[in-house]
């Protein structure tokens, strides 16, 4: 017996293919689990459920949810279905709530709008569900507004709000992909209480395996609008039988083979910074209160040497970031590199050529009206003069990463996500620094192409003796590319060292939270399937 | 909320100041001596002397600017050059005109602005939409002056509903007055309706895209409540501008209107001391309206925190 049954759903926008023949059941108090790369059709599969489709899409197949064929209902009908016996939650929660209503009335609205109660009974009803969801009402009045929440404080009211008509299903749309990993072993726990109190049904939308092995008693793999492999978790999770799946697991797992290139000479040296904003005033004239973003913060960086800098959103880690690139005035404390002038924002120019940075959005860091060869020879700025041999030096750099000659000609929105963050790195190439700065470089990747990008990023440390300083919030990723690694919480470095150590053996207590934190595959689950069909 | 709005008045207060002496100091640069102005051509240096120090133009610029500001703060404004009536009586009765027919106008613009870009943004892309924004591109289009050419014409001439022109005064009784306006008034509010309907329609559209939205659908909201619940509040910031810079612009920007309706508003007499080098009336008129467009922004600033939680801040 099923709560929903999706049966050959397909799904054209404007003409393009989007979904083809996506079949499944979800039982009634079951986790289902549906993964797969960006673009693989999981969140078109979710609004095509909900009918919240974008314009110009066209539909065939049938969605059952006792007897009834969802899609057979009219707008109306879906109205009263949607956050009645369907609630649903999305990635963003910093923009899903109106930011210019309260939590109380936002989580009271679903009550209202399906008439199941009137303002002041919805009031109290909201009271309790975000006392379920863990928002006390001592620190969380129903008189909140969204701005005043923490990321992981607004998925909860979302969750509030999806659950306050005790829905049969919930779709959870990526619901932790933004959070901390704190948060994310938060929410997720929250979850599988909700499921196991409510009885309610939960399709957990993800791109995160190892989320879904905690979570779901059924998965189904995706792939450019297909399910290509569905079943058990855990018999699934073992037995691999799409090549597909077998690429995922493998990407995921991957760890690029690294060859220590580190040398004993001091690359980037950092001491005692310290670095504090001014906060709005509390009175009219009186002293205004200041946030200390970094506290003391002391590192050496070897040549050749990737270090790991973890740590949550809020630890300080992007202010220190901003003051290794010069970006940043400090207020105490000195970085050098390679002993020379003191990193400020003053720095000469040229001081800047022996670091470079790469960011995290492939996206939003590249001028789209410019040909790739002048996005990437830009750094030669920082030189005292253009080198004559700039075309070629550009070629040559798009080759170190992969790409070939002819693509310098082309324009950024010519290449994908994976392509565009090769094209970041090479141009921090172009100018042979010493260190390249990775802020949160892969974390905006599918698995597959983080794989790529990790293999690619550990075979030029090898061939141009790279310095790296790696910033992430992904705990597998650092693990797997740096040789050590700080971790950072609260503006202070709490724990660093050798990174197999650090994660071996945890010292601090933080470090041991991060690490409990972060979802896991079961190892039995990972070992090579034994009866894989060969392909 | 309450510390908002201390610091906003503190920052009105220093933005008035600025003005008046910005305003004081330019016009005494301008060329022309008002005292040989009003004497005319051939009048005898003696008489200009004597009557520059009856009016005060003796003093040092700075004893001027204190008496002018000083007088103004206890609705003194001086006498007129031309007129010589109090500048206060002078603006005041200019006022009683330009001011109901300024709210006329924008009660108008935004009565019928709000449903219009609404209904535009909801029906995006529709034949509906296509025609409101193509009327609203004509009401942009128009002159206004041509526009209150032909309202009086039909209305006033034609069909003889409204006069031609011209304002009774407000001890004639009130309706009589309205209706002396409302010929001005729509013409007035005609392109100001139009502007403010497509900053209506593109706020609510952004608005439609936002994350929220979708999450008001995923709750059981229809598009038509998502839009009224969700949507109206979000997108009102950039309509609250948009007013208030039309409150500025009509309030002595309807100098055109007023004669085509031999109105005597703000404009008119601007316009006239401007001509006849009466500084003083010049010089309070202008005040006058900076004072009203920073009151105006003032206003504006106390909408948007009212529409935005964002903008204030919680325990102050």
């Amino acid at each position: 017996m099923s709560l929903i049954r999706v049966e050959n759903l397909s799904l054209d926008i404007h003409g393009t293919p989007i979904l083809r023949d996506v079949s499944f059941d979800i039982a009634p108090g079951r986790v289902f689990g549906l993964v797969g790369e960006s673009g693989s059709g999981k969140s078109m599969t979710s609004l095509a459920l909900m009918k919240l489709l974008p314009d110009g899409a066209t539909r065939a197949g049938r969605a059952l949810m006792d007897g009834r064929d969802l899609f057979g209902l009219d707008e109306g009908a879906m109205c009263g279905l949607r956050g009645n016996e369907i609630g649903m939650i999305f990635q963003e929660p910093m923009t899903a709530l109106n930011p210019v209503r309260t939590i109380g009335d936002q989580v009271a609205e679903t009550l209202v709008i399906h008439g199941a109660a009137r303002r002041a009974e919805a009031l109290e009803i909201a009271r309790a569900k975000l006392d379920r969801v863990g928002l006390d009402g001592a620190r969380f009045p129903l008189d909140r507004y969204p701005h005043e929440l923490s990321g992981g404080q607004r998925q909860r009211v979302c969750i509030a709000m999806a659950i306050a008509l005790r829905p049969r299903l919930l779709i959870a749309d990526e619901p932790t992909t933004a959070l901390d990993v704190t948060t994310q072993a938060q929410i997720l726990d929250l979850l599988r209480g909700l499921v196991a109190e409510e009885g309610m049904s939960l399709l957990l939308i993800t791109h995160d395996l190892a989320v879904v092995a905690g979570l779901a008693d059924h998965v189904a793999v995706m792939q450019s609008g297909r399910i290509v492999e569905q079943g058990p978790t855990e018999a699934l999770f073992r037995r691999r039988a799409h090549p597909y799946t077998r690429a995922l697991f493998a990407a995921s797992a991957h760890r690029p083979a690294r060859v220590p290139t580190a040398r004993p000479d001091t690359l980037l040296e950092v001491a005692g910074l310290r670095r504090s904003y001014a906060l709005p005033r509390r009175t009219l004239f009186g002293p205004a209160p200041r946030m200390e973003a970094v506290r003391g913060v002391s590192f050496a960086l070897h040549k050749g040497e990737s270090l790991g800098l973890v740590g949550e959103s809020g630890c300080g880690k992007s202010t220190l970031t901003r003051a290794i690139l010069g970006l940043e005035a400090v207020q105490a404390g000195h970085i050098r590199l390679q002993g020379q002038t003191p990193i400020s924002p003053k720095m000469p120019k040229p001081a800047r050529a022996a670091m470079q940075v790469v960011f995290q959005d492939p996206y939003g860091s590249f001028n789209p009206r410019w040909p790739v060869a002048r996005l990437v020879a830009e750094p030669f700025h920082l030189l005292p003069e253009w080198p004559k041999d700039a075309r070629a030096r550009v070629e040559q750099a798009l080759c170190d990463v992969g790409l070939t000659a002819p693509d310098a000609d082309k324009y950024i929105h010519e290449f994908s996500g994976g392509q565009r963050q090769r094209i970041a790195i090479a141009r921090a190439l172009i100018n042979r620094p010493d260190l390249i700065v990775l802020d949160e470089a892969v974390s905006a990747l599918d698995v597959r192409v983080r794989a790529q990008i990790l293999d690619l990023l550990a075979r030029l440390q090898e061939s141009h003796g790279l310095g790296y300083l790696f910033i992430s919030h992904d705990l597998h990723v650092v693990r797997a590319i740096t040789d050590r690694v700080m971790v950072m919480r609260a503006g202070e470095i709490v724990e660093h060292g050798p990174t197999e150590a650090v994660f071996a053996d945890p010292a601090h207590p933080y470090t041991r939270e991060l690490i409990a934190a972060t979802p896991v595959i079961p190892p039995a689950w990972m070992e090579e399937p034994r009866n894989a069909p060969v392909v | 909320m309450l510390r908002f709005a201390l610091q906003r008045l503190f920052s009105l207060a220093i933005s008035l100041v600025v003005a008046s002496l910005v305003i004081f100091f330019v016009i005494e640069v301008i060329p022309g001596d008002p005292a040989a102005y009003m004497l005319g051509m051939n009048a005898q240096p003696e008489t200009v002397a004597a009557l520059r120090r009856e009016l005060g133009l003796d003093a040092g610029p700075f004893a001027r600017y204190l008496a002018w500001v000083g007088g103004m703060l206890v609705g003194d404004f001086g006498t007129s050059y031309t007129y010589r009536v109090p500048v206060s009586e002078l603006v005041l009765a200019r006022l009683g005109v330009s001011l109901p027919l300024t709210l006329y106008a924008l009660l108008l613009s935004t009565a019928i602005a709000f449903p219009v870009g609404l209904i535009a943004a909801a029906r995006r892309g529709s034949g509906l939409d296509a025609g409101i924004m193509g009327a609203t591109q004509l009401g942009i289009a128009i002159p206004n002056f041509w526009f209150a050419m032909l309202l009086v014409l039909v209305f006033a001439i034609s069909l003889q509903w409204f006069s031609a022109g011209g304002f009774p005064g407000w001890d004639k009784g009130f309706w009589i007055n309205i209706k002396a306006l409302t010929l001005p008034a729509v013409a007035l509010a005609l392109p100001q309706a139009s502007i403010l309907a497509r900053v209506m329609r593109s706020a609510v559209i952004e608005t439609l895209g936002q994350d929220y939205i979708r999450t008001a659908r995923a709750k059981g909201l229809s598009q038509r409540q998502s839009v009224l619940r969700h949507a109206l509040r979000n997108a009102l910031i950039p309509v609250l501008t948009i007013i208030g810079l039309q409150f500025s612009f009509l309030l002595a920007g309807a100098i055109i209107i007023e004669n085509v309706f031999f109105l005597p508003g703000l404009g008119r007499l601007i316009f006239q001391a401007i001509t006849q080098r009466d500084l003083i009336v010049v010089e309070s008129v202008v005040m006058l309206l900076v004072f009203a467009v920073i009151l105006v922004t003032f206003l504006v600033d106390m909408a948007y925190a009212a529409a935005d939680p964002r903008l204030r801040r919680r325990g102050a």
